[in-house]
């Protein structure tokens, strides 16, 4: 199976802001802790950069507190499969070792929910997200026209992102409606202070910069590469040029591993109780609900599990009022921009949904769920495995996805082969 | 001083900072195309993050390389679908 085995007492998968608290504080408490994560370092996607002086105050805090808890950090090593006895697999550049746990804290993390519509697969469609982290790795955007497009708060933070690295923002398409925003802004105040100063922030960083409400995108256009969007409000419709669309709906939290160890979800949410922890003993998860809360919501749950898993159960209780605060603002947040009914609309027949295996709309149109979709059209069966089609036809037709299957990310043939044979 | 590393792009050689994606090493090449879908059409990087795959290339004669969380290193030899 795998070439070592090692043994902790808590295991972390991911090391964005959930997984370098929960680290942490497991950590600090005495325990013998790994956080794992697939990338280069610490940070996950919000507060990923090339350099560790580039990272926001909070994050280089919780930096240098990581650093100083004793916790092991394991890179470059991604976390495949569940190993046969409180295990995990992970892949490493020279093979796959296998991580031993008693507890396990899953911290994996969001991806953005990308909805199809005419166009979206031209080259250079991507995501909001996906746009900044690319620049922050060196894509290079000086100069260039970008509409950015889709819902949630992340906008505003991709435009001013892209902006300082010298884009030029041609607009923003917010699909929510303004009074639900103007309802969301007027209760900022009372939900959390430090997130309307960033907004205020972000206004200043894009005066200039049309933010349109009640507008979203319902084709791209381009021959073997994006050369303009067509945009509406509801009632009409105007073309934009521009040489990127970043475009998504908000986040969706990825369920691939939780699903894996049995753990329950219910409506999209892993099911967890006041600590953290999943319906499988022993294993908990952060900020894995559907509403996403951002990073000071990742930060107060991972720091709740994280004292749970460690056995310290009442510094993880003085937290449960933080939570339940940060937990205000993301329904808040959610009900602002929830997502109008047009845009299940936005696919024609011969929109392709599933992009690895090329499958329209049309082909899915006669089943009446993902499992049959899937076996009789290949629909999610590619690379991503349904991670962007799966989440897409969830939002459109309500479908829910059915049980994963390792591995959780792509891996080489060999370590799956290594797995096997010894089964 | 940041140093750079060199790679080369579908022949092209690149000189980008250390720490650079290789997607957006093949994005300075001038290249948006980075591999062609099952029934042909172009496609380019979209979750930047290792999710989608359709940021695939071919990366040291390796097919199927994810190039958004690939970091470039001297000497790699990238081909696209282009």
């Amino acid at each position: 199976m795998a070439d070592f085995r090692q043994d902790y007492e808590v295991v972390v998968i991911g090391a964005g802001p959930g997984g370098m608290a929960a680290a942490s504080v497991a950590a600090e408490a005495g325990r013998s802790v790994a956080l794992i994560d697939n990338t280069a370092g610490p940070g996950g996607q919000i507060w990923r950069s090339r350099k560790p002086e580039d990272m926001p105050p909070a994050a280089q805090e919780w930096l240098a507190r990581l650093n100083g808890s004793g916790a092991e950090c394991i890179y470059e090593t991604t976390a495949f499969a569940p190993g046969d006895s409180g295990s995990i697999l992970a892949e490493q550049s020279d093979g796959v070792v296998e991580i031993g746990y008693q507890k396990l804290i899953l911290a994996v993390g969001a991806q953005e929910l990308f909805m199809p519509f005419p166009g979206w697969t031209l080259p250079n469609v991507m995501g909001v997200g996906g746009l900044q982290v690319l620049s922050k790795a060196g894509w290079p955007v000086e100069g260039k026209r970008v509409v950015v497009a889709g819902s949630g708060p992340l906008l505003l933070a991709a435009a001013a992102h892209l902006k300082k690295y010298g884009a030029k923002i041609v607009c923003m398409a917010e699909q929510a409606r303004l009074g639900k925003l103007v309802n969301f802004g007027a209760q900022l105040p009372f939900l959390a202070p430090g997130k309307l100063i960033q907004g205020a922030g972000f206004q200043w960083d894009l005066l200039g910069v049309p933010y349109r409400t009640n507008c979203w995108p319902v084709a791209a256009e381009g021959d073997e590469c994006l050369k303009s969007v067509q945009l509406t409000n509801g009632k009409s419709a105007w073309t934009e040029e521009c040489d990127y669309l970043a475009c998504a709906f908000g986040l969706s939290p990825s369920l691939q591993w939780p699903r894996l160890l049995g753990c329950r979800t219910e409506a999209g949410n892993v099911v967890l109780d006041q600590t953290q922890q999943t319906t499988v003993s022993g294993v908990f998860c952060v900020a894995a609900d559907a509403m996403v809360g951002g990073v000071d919501s990742s930060l107060v749950e991972g720091q709740i599990a994280g004292y749970a898993a460690a056995g310290q159960s009442s510094a993880a209780e003085r937290l449960f009022f933080a939570r339940r605060k940060t937990k205000k603002f993301a329904e808040a947040m959610e009900n602002a921009f929830s997502l109008r009914d047009e845009l299940k609309n936005l696919a024609t027949d011969d929109t392709i949904v599933c992009r690895c295996e090329d499958v329209t709309l049309g082909e899915i149109k006669e089943h009446d769920n993902l499992r049959s979709a899937k076996l009789q059209t290949r629909c999610g069966m590619g690379p991503c495995q349904g991670r962007i089609c799966h989440c897409a036809l969830q939002t459109i037709h309500g479908w829910q996805s059915d049980s994963p299957r390792p591995p959780v990310l792509p891996t080489r043939v060999e370590s799956l082969a290594g797995r096997s044979s010894d089964d | 001083m940041q140093e750079n590393v060199t790679i080369s792009v579908d022949g092209t050689e690149v000189s980008v900072p250390q720490g650079t994606a290789v997607a957006a090493a093949v994005a300075m090449a001038g290249k948006s195309r980075f591999r062609r879908s099952v029934s042909g059409n172009p496609r380019g990087p979209v979750c930047g993050m290792g999710i989608c795959c359709e940021c695939r290339v071919t990366i040291n004669d390796q097919p199927h390389q994810r190039s958004c969380v690939t970091i470039c290193e001297e000497g790699m030899e990238v081909r696209t679908d282009g």
